[in-house]
């Protein structure tokens, strides 16, 4: 028997401490096929950020700098201006890039860094437990939100892919989703294109991820998952909001 | 003719594979794994009938599967 | 060869980190420290280094953060407000066992304050302004040619102890123009490779993981353990200032930077009136020169203490000097019109001078 699919080098083979239907590690196994995909694993520096996707170094099987709450893209930049020969790729959450890091994440990408930004979306802080994100859908209730999101007091969910797209410096911007097959080749895709960017030196590239935290959803995975394509992408919608050439 | 290798102890039981498999061969079993999950479970009959599309495989959040396809000649 | 030219102290940073072999720069405009990376800003992109003016001091620390991962010598230079917004990088710094520079320019506070000299940033300097409990090297420069020299010190510090070293001065030194020697930088030859850098794995079978989080069991109090020791090795080996007339004084005056330098000149005024005055400045400011201390209150009993600020080096002076001697704190805080003369702590010396313990 032929193996058609197998899990990517670049990812160490280890459990995940992700929770049942999360999609961290599925995100994970996208970005390590990329990196397998352009032989880049030898050279490749990660930055990691603070939340559930904290354990980088953990997973992949690279070297890894961790930064501070939100200052992936900083820490980025000075390890892609020191070692401007390696790939270097930051890996954050919704509350990590798009509430602490909001300014770090823009002018990074404005500055036209030439690292990669994996930006995973799901509405909500995983880590501390379920509070209301920069990304919670109106409506959405959690714990720092319990009768739901009031734009009206917690202002509206941020549409992280087309902000980045707005600046100059910002090569590639994409948001994709994971919650099919179709839509998670789709995603496989757009990782290597925004890999192909920093490899090509065209540009900041930006991949906003859709995924499920079926933990601080309260929901089945199942669920979850639903929730994704019902209510996610209809706000956050899926396309490719900036392709420099 | 393929088959699906699920990696029992690293399965969280999310079924999210089971949406995925085009041809709905794969199940939750009734029996908890050591992490304490039903895991997803792809009984061996089923390989006739896999396509070795790896769909499941692509959906898994724990990268807990892995997909063969049968050689041409290959006997089952 | 080495030749003098007359610079000002900002300067002598900018021209000591380069001697030192630092190539990447990041930071944030703030008076009264401007000159720096404006020098760097030419200077670097001359030379190929990396020369960035983040978005705010934030950023500008955690760049330091990644370049100083990758192994290289990097620095980031600000003022007290800006310094205050750098203690989330410092810490993490100090966790991840980073080297780097961090150069204070200090102005006076709290808050907006002002932009006059003042040394009411010891404590978060030397105390440390970051979360978590750490140290890092502290030094203080008190004419042109330590900001230079001072400079390179702190680097060779940093690199050696794996913690980040932080320059405090004012803009009295800062911006003051002295005679500047720059004498050519040759490594220590027993600085350790920095092994730990991350460079992709390049075939390495494992990982280089720069990071402070620890969660595996007892895992994060031997990390407190290790960055510990390393504290006392260099409050072991490293500790260092200047003194005059030691021997016979009766009265000892002390004071760091800007305010050492007007004290000593008060105190060359007491000894031209006969009084015997001696003269004790700490040069690293962590480690504290304890060892100086002790010794010079042996004999001398009694310590005047200046400073810019309404006392807290004094804090240091009183824990370190023989356990019969009295301190006595003479200080300014910061603000215009605020500096003292050295007639001013002349007045201060003789009030004191042959009085107490």
């Amino acid at each position: 028997m032929q193996p058609v699919f197998q899990r990517p080098i670049s990812l160490k083979d280890v459990a995940t401490h992700f929770c049942p239907g999360c999609q961290h590690g599925l995100i994970h196994r996208l970005v390590a096929d990329a990196m397998d995909h352009f032989g880049v694993q030898p050279q490749t520096i990660g930055v990691a950020s603070v939340g559930c996707s904290v354990f980088l170094y953990e997973y992949f099987d690279i070297d890894v700098v961790e930064a501070p709450h939100g200052r992936a893209p900083a820490v980025a930049t000075g390890v892609k201006r020191a070692r401007p020969d390696n790939f270097v790729f930051t890996y954050q959450g919704d509350g990590d890039l798009a509430a602490i890091g909001t300014s770090e994440i823009i002018h990074a990408a404005n500055r036209g860094e030439l690292f990669t930004a994996i930006f995973v979306n799901n509405t909500t802080y995983g880590m501390t437990g379920g509070q209301m994100a920069p990304t919670s859908l109106p409506g959405q209730r959690t714990l720092t939100s319990p009768e739901g999101r009031d734009v009206t007091i917690d202002g509206y969910p941020m549409r992280m892919a087309e902000v980045i797209a707005a600046l100059d410096g910002a090569a590639y911007s994409v948001r994709v989703a994971v919650n099919s097959p179709k839509n998670i080749l789709a995603a496989a895709k757009a990782i290597k294109t925004a890999f192909s960017y920093q490899i090509e030196k065209k540009g900041f590239a930006f991949v906003e991820v859709l995924s499920a935290c079926p933990t601080n959803w309260g929901m089945s995975a199942v669920q979850a998952n639903e929730r994704v394509a019902k209510e996610m992408i209809p706000y956050f919608a899926l396309g490719t909001f900036k392709e420099k050439n | 003719m393929a088959k699906v290798v699920i990696d029992e102890a690293r399965c969280k039981g999310c079924a999210l594979c089971t949406l995925a498999c085009p041809k709905k061969l794969i199940r939750m079993s009734d029996k908890l794994n050591r992490q304490g999950f039903l895991p997803a479970v792809f009984p061996a009959e089923c390989s006739r009938d896999c396509t070795s599309c790896a769909l499941c495989a692509q959906m898994c959040p724990d990268v807990a599967i892995t997909v063969f396809r049968a050689e041409k000649g290959e006997k089952p | 060869m080495s030749e003098r030219q007359l610079v000002a102290g900002n300067i002598a940073v900018a021209m000591g980190a380069l001697a030192a072999g630092c190539r990447y720069y990041f930071g944030y405009p703030i008076t009264p420290q401007s000159d720096i990376p404006a020098y760097m800003a030419g200077e670097l992109r001359k030379m190929g280094g990396t020369f960035i003016q983040a978005e705010s001091e934030i950023a500008s620390i955690n760049m330091l953060l990644g370049a100083s991962a990758c192994g290289f010598r990097a620095m980031t230079s600000s003022s007290s407000p800006g310094i205050s917004l750098k203690q989330e990088g410092i810490s993490y710094m100090a966790g991840s066992e980073l080297p780097g520079l961090i150069v204070n320019i200090c102005r006076s506070g709290p808050g907006l304050g002002g932009i006059d000299p003042s040394q009411a940033d010891y404590f978060q300097a030397v105390k440390t302004g970051g979360h978590g409990g750490y140290r890092t090297v502290v030094v203080a420069p008190a004419s042109v040619q330590e900001m230079y020299d001072l400079t390179i010190l702190a680097f060779d510090l940093s690199d050696r102890y794996r913690m980040p070293a932080v320059l405090l001065a004012d803009s009295l030194v800062g911006q003051m123009k002295e005679a500047l020697e720059c004498k050519p930088y040759v490594p220590p030859s027993d600085l350790p490779a920095k092994a730990w850098a991350v460079t992709g794995k390049q075939g390495r079978k494992d990982q280089r993981i720069v990071k402070s989080l620890f969660l595996g069991e007892g895992e994060l109090e031997r990390h407190n353990w290790k960055l510990w020791g390393r504290a006392e090795e260099l409050k072991a080996k490293e500790q260092r200032s200047e003194g005059k007339y030691l021997d016979d004084a009766q009265l000892l005056v002390t004071g760091f930077g800007s305010a050492a330098r007007i004290a000593k000149s008060a105190v060359e005024m007491a000894r031209t009136a006969g009084l015997k005055v001696g003269y004790l400045r700490p040069i690293t400011l962590f480690p504290f020169p304890e060892v100086a201390f002790q010794q010079a209150t042996a004999t001398c009993k009694k310590v005047l203490c200046v400073e810019l600020s309404t006392g807290q080096m004094v804090e240091d002076v009183r824990l370190s000097v023989a356990r019969d001697a009295e301190v006595v704190f003479y200080g300014r805080p910061p603000g215009t019109g605020s500096l003292p003369t050295p007639e001013e702590l002349f007045g201060q010396i003789h009030k004191h001078y042959g009085k107490g313990a």
